[in-house]
């Protein structure tokens, strides 16, 4: 009985002490982050603690004392306004990816994408909630570019973030939509369109470290893990550009 | 009172939501509800079990199952077909079906006990006095069970206006069609437009607290008579 108890003591001081970073990460950027956690843990011992939702949920929840110490934003205005509301460290934004919109659906062909845009014979065309995600603000500038936005605000369904926007067009609920290019690796090139990038501003995405994390070593050492030539590798494995 | 286009069309929208759901789950739930009462089958807990689910299940269980359900290789997806569509989610009826069984414990139960609580004497003493069931059903049944109808038809509609988890993942956040009261109110909230926010969240604050209050006392004043 004695020993059980020492156990369970030990092993709560254990995960006390242990060292962890908690990222709040743009959804776009799961499946890399998911990724640049896994090698992060590898070579330095410590763990990230990653949380998804889109980047306007995500300010909302740190204007409002969640335990984020890094913050992997999918636009550079956020990051900024972090810094401005005195929740984010200012010399310690920096542009960790550029993201890349396509147009993705498991039934059309997109051999021509811009064509199907225009002919509009779908029914539903699913985008991330453009208030709060970067990558549906994007699909609203997109569809403006080809002045199609009032031809197809009808058939605009709103997922409440990139990764959910995606699963509406995965389970077939729209036939189409904007996703962001980490999404659709390794899928038919004609089920998807990548949007040619005069028709929308570059998706700079910016990471900043937030006064929660100002103290902890674990956030420092992921901030710059970020930056390393491994996580380039990856940031660019999975769609994006890395930036040096 | 200030109200934007956006605002008012999400608070019609509800309501409307909320009446329609409510109207279909009466006419379900009356029936289901007089079988699970009076039934002697022994299986008859494992449906009541059924419709109590949504009571313990995370909306989000039901709203995967109905996005699937709904979709183009679900039932809803055929359904959707005769009307030359694709599928049912991102649609109001979509929304209709899934607060249907969303709300439903709400309705059933209630009613249940209503005609439980009646007992077999009156009923008995309507068969001795030649009323054939039909009869009997709505001439002693439905009047007595009459709080019951109405506790459950105020919840129902109380339980669909505050409906969110399920609306989130099969509504798609469209204005006048999907997206209801709650889910403008998360927008809000998540895209820091917290006074449009506050004046949705005091104004669902106060209808919530009359529902309730008003149930209570609605019970109270139909139960005295026969007490």
């Amino acid at each position: 009985m004695w020993y059980l108890a020492a156990v369970v003591v030990l092993a709560s001081c254990g995960r006390q002490t242990e060292q962890v970073v908690h990222v709040a990460v743009a959804a776009n950027c799961t499946e890399a982050a998911k990724e640049i956690a896994r090698i992060f843990e590898q070579q330095e011992g410590t763990r990230a603690v990653l949380s998804f939702g889109s980047t306007g949920q995500l300010f909302t929840q740190i204007t409002q004392d969640a335990p984020f110490e890094v913050f992997l934003a999918a636009d550079q205005e956020t990051p900024r306004k972090a810094v401005t509301a005195g929740f984010g460290l200012t010399d310690s934004v920096f542009t960790y990816a550029v993201g890349k919109v396509v147009l993705f659906s498991t039934t059309l062909d997109f051999t021509n994408g811009e064509a199907v845009l225009r002919e509009g014979t779908f029914e539903k065309i699913a985008i991330a909630n453009p208030s709060t995600a970067p990558y549906g603000a994007a699909a609203m500038e997109i569809m403006k570019s080809l002045a199609l936005n009032a031809h197809l605000a009808r058939k605009i369904v709103q997922g409440n973030n990139i990764t959910q926007t995606f699963q509406f067009v995965e389970t077939g609920n729209a036939e189409l939509g904007f996703v962001a290019s980490s999404q659709v690796l390794g899928r038919d090139p004609k089920s998807v369109w990548i949007v040619p990038q005069p028709l929308y501003s570059p998706i700079r995405q910016d990471a900043v470290l937030l006064k929660k994390g100002s103290e902890n070593k674990a956030a420092l050492a992921f901030i710059s893990f970020l930056k390393s030539p491994d996580t380039i590798k990856i940031i660019e494995r999975y769609g994006y550009v890395g930036t040096p | 009172m200030f109200v934007s286009g956006e605002v008012g069309s999400a608070i019609r929208l509800t309501l409307l939501l909320a009446s329609i759901t409510t109207i279909v789950l009466l006419l379900i739930s009356t029936p289901l509800a007089w079988w699970l009462a009076r039934s002697r089958r022994p299986w008859k807990e494992a449906i009541a079990t059924v419709v109590a689910l949504p009571l313990v299940l995370p909306p989000t269980v039901l709203g995967f199952y109905l996005l699937l359900a709904l979709g183009p290789n679900g039932p809803g997806g055929w359904v959707a077909g005769f009307f030359g569509r694709r599928s049912l989610a991102f649609t109001f009826i979509g929304l209709v079906i899934g607060s249907v069984f969303y709300s439903m414990p709400f309705v059933v139960q209630p009613i249940r006990n209503a005609f439980e609580a009646i007992g077999e004497r009156p009923l008995e003493v309507a068969a001795t006095l030649r009323a054939n069931p039909w009869d009997t059903f709505w001439s002693v049944a439905m009047p007595l069970a009459r709080p019951g109808l109405i506790t459950g038809a105020v919840l129902g509609f109380a339980h669909t206006v505050g409906e969110f988890g399920v609306v989130l993942m099969i509504g798609g956040n469209i204005p006048g069609q999907t997206k209801v009261l709650s889910i403008a109110i998360y927008d809000y909230v998540e895209s820091s437009e917290w006074s449009q926010a506050h004046i949705l969240s005091a104004g669902m604050l106060v209808f919530s607290f009359a529902v309730i209050l008003s149930v209570t006392l609605l019970e109270k004043r139909l139960r005295r008579p026969a007490a």
